[in-house]
């Protein structure tokens, strides 16, 4: 209905932007509430609608199955639309992974993700790169994983050590990488690895495919959740690619993985919110349903009180998380600092909000038949990846403290 | 063959959505309540956008009457693949009247004005199951209808349905133009793509009113009461078969 003014209304901390709303006289059309549909446009709600209804039909009947044969049903996606040939924006996005991941927040999380690897090489590679890579990518025929974390360089990733030395024409890459979703089943990885100096001036990122002689994997992770993805250590042997496979410039690498992780921490957040928006509705259904002391759960004033929170954080999130994308799409001044406020309070408010709905279902809430333990289970490394909470809060804290 | 279909799109509670009266028995509550469009209507609009992939049809018309709301239901068939919408707008009490035969006669008064060769709706809606709209439609045009329709080929002018009928399937010829109405098994409507959801913003939606079509909605008909159907009573454990067919006797059951 009014998109400009969803655009554009980005409220942060700084007190230059938190009059917005008084520039803007038809706010109400914004205002963000326990219905996920509510301060969307028309053609967002749409697109919310679309992916709840595949979230709902595709992947909550498989949600289990999938979580316990630890594979996803990757058919599953190869017809679908995928972000980065579409032009969405990145709040659209977010209200897509949102509606995804209450079907499923582990395959949405990997989506997301391998959105992420599609957007990098879209925004920083060069026109050959993105010609063959982009509309594969765009259409899931091939799948790709981000590969920074070292076994050790995690929250100090500018330090990581795998090398990239120029030989010729080519770059011979070696190292490793761990914790990298996908890894092993995915056919690109994007490998930041140094070319340069120590610090993360000298690091760039550079596309390996699989197959690549050199290039070999570790076992398969065993996790608390996101089991429908496997989760493999990445070793580079004398990886030989040509120098053309540098995404962006020579020394940009680290850039190009924060800026692409910036996005990755709105849209893991929006995973978040997906779980603790299902886990709500459920838990609403089974306090009306379940019935101790003569009554029904929803009657207790324990329960309302409970439900009362639990909705209040969630709205809190959204509005947090909406407004960290709406930044991000408007390049907005505090946008990295807002992304990590999301990211840091969504993911633990929503994590709070799941296990209180598993508190709420009692015993029923710890079996596997009931979809609440594995909406915690698989929003719990939310906490840890994408950049720690801790490293949020150092990147928030750098900008707080910042001399002006 | 290059037909224009026009297709009829219900807004109607959602089918997942556990429907609740009013206090005051004069309805379902409807406010806060999640709507979609009508499953059947779904089928009927997917089974149109393949007619029109198949070169069959050039022009698909999609058409809603109701609250403002049906824009969205709108939408959502425009994001499926049909060509424009009309949306006749009636709310309050006199939406709360309307009747098939209401629709039936937008319907027809439509199908003359956009000079329509196939008419294709949902074979009932999941809210009022009426299933009256394709039969009288048919009716006030003079045209041929094929209702249930669970396969539909075109065929020299004319097409060939297969309906479901009770204990079977009938295939018939039916000469254009013509009424259909949807089955479930017709086909499994697609996801919209996020590009055509994009894209369907950009399609028109023509607003009207019922006078435009010279229909009179004005109520003809009160709810006098609307309740829940009776809530399932415990049963009773019977030793042996013998004495369940006493009871079931008893109870004027065999």
């Amino acid at each position: 209905m009014l998109p400009c003014f969803v655009r554009r209304a980005v409220f942060s901390f700084n007190p230059r932007y938190s009059h917005a709303k008084n520039v803007f006289p038809n706010i109400r059309h914004l205002v963000t509430s326990v219905d996920p549909s509510s301060g969307l446009t028309e053609e967002q709600q749409q697109i919310y609608k679309t992916a709840l209804d595949f979230a709902h039909l595709e992947m909550r009947p498989h949600m289990a199955e999938w979580d316990e044969k630890h594979h996803w049903d990757l058919v599953l996606f190869t017809a679908r639309e995928d972000y980065g040939g579409t032009g969405l924006s990145r709040l659209d996005a977010s209200i897509t992974f949102e509606a995804l991941s209450q079907g499923c927040v582990s395959t949405t999380a990997y989506i997301s993700i391998h959105n992420m690897c599609a957007w990098m090489i879209d925004k920083f590679g060069r026109e050959d790169l993105r010609k063959t890579w982009i509309p594969q990518l765009a259409s899931m025929e091939k799948l790709a994983s981000y590969c920074l974390t070292e076994p050790g360089a995690g929250s100090d990733a500018g330090s990581l050590n795998t090398t990239a030395k120029k030989s010729g024409n080519d770059l011979i890459l070696n190292g490793s990488k761990a914790f990298i979703s996908g890894g092993g089943d995915t056919d690109v990885y994007l490998i930041m690895c140094r070319t340069g100096e120590p610090g993360p001036k000298g690091i760039s990122c550079v596309l390996v495919e699989k197959g690549t002689p050199g290039l070999s994997f570790g076992k398969k992770e065993k996790k608390i959740g996101w089991n429908s993805q496997p989760t493999r250590a990445v070793i580079l042997e004398d990886c030989r690619v040509p120098i053309s496979n540098i995404i962006g410039k020579e020394g940009q690498g680290f850039s190009i993985a924060m800026k692409g992780l910036n996005g990755g921490r709105v849209n893991i957040a929006s995973c978040s919110l997906g779980a603790a928006q299902a886990s709500l509705e459920i838990s609403a259904d089974h306090l009306k349903v379940r019935k101790q002391f003569g009554k029904p759960l929803a009657d207790f004033q324990h329960s309302q009180f409970q439900m009362a929170r639990m909705a209040t954080k969630l709205v809190a999130s959204r509005m947090m998380i909406r407004n960290a994308a709406t930044a991000l799409e408007e390049s907005h001044p505090n946008d990295v600092t807002l992304c990590s406020m999301a990211k840091l309070y969504a993911t633990e408010a929503c994590f709070e909000i799941v296990n209180t709905a598993l508190q709420l279902h009692g015993g029923y809430g710890y079996l596997k038949d009931y979809a609440v333990q594995q909406y915690l289970r698989d929003i719990r490394v939310h906490l840890i990846l994408e950049g720690t909470n801790e490293v949020m809060q150092m990147v928030i804290a750098k900008d707080i403290l910042k001399s002006k | 063959m290059s037909l224009r279909i026009l297709v009829g799109v219900k807004r109607v509670i959602d089918y997942a959505v556990k429907i609740r009266v009013k206090p005051d028995k004069s309805g379902v509550i409807t406010e806060g309540v999640k709507h979609s469009m009508n499953p059947f209507d779904e089928i009927a609009i997917e089974e149109a956008v393949r007619m029109k992939e198949k070169k069959i049809a050039k022009e698909i018309v999609a058409f809603s009457c109701g609250p403002a709301q049906c824009q969205e239901t709108l939408r959502t068939a425009l994001a499926m693949g049909a060509d424009r919408g009309i949306h006749v707008e009636v709310a309050g009490p006199q939406f709360d009247t309307l009747q098939p035969l209401h629709i039936s006669k937008m319907l027809a008064q439509l199908a003359k004005d956009e000079q329509i060769d196939l008419i294709i709706v949902g074979k009932q809606a999941i809210d009022d199951d009426c299933n009256q709209t394709a039969q009288m439609t048919a009716a006030l045009l003079d045209w041929p209808q094929a209702t249930s329709a669970s396969k539909i080929e075109a065929k020299d002018g004319s097409l060939q349905v297969v309906r479901e009928i009770d204990g079977g399937l009938e295939t018939i010829k039916v000469k254009l133009p013509t009424v259909v109405s949807a089955d479930l098994r017709l086909n499994e409507p697609r996801y919209a793509t996020l590009p055509n959801i994009m894209k369907a913003k950009k399609k028109p939606i023509k607003k009207l009113t019922p006078k435009d079509l010279g229909v009179d909605v004005s109520p003809r008909i009160e709810v006098v009461t609307v309740e829940e159907p009776p809530v399932r009573l415990a049963g009773a454990k019977v030793e042996n078969v013998d004495m369940m067919v006493e009871k079931l006797k008893a109870l004027g059951h065999a």
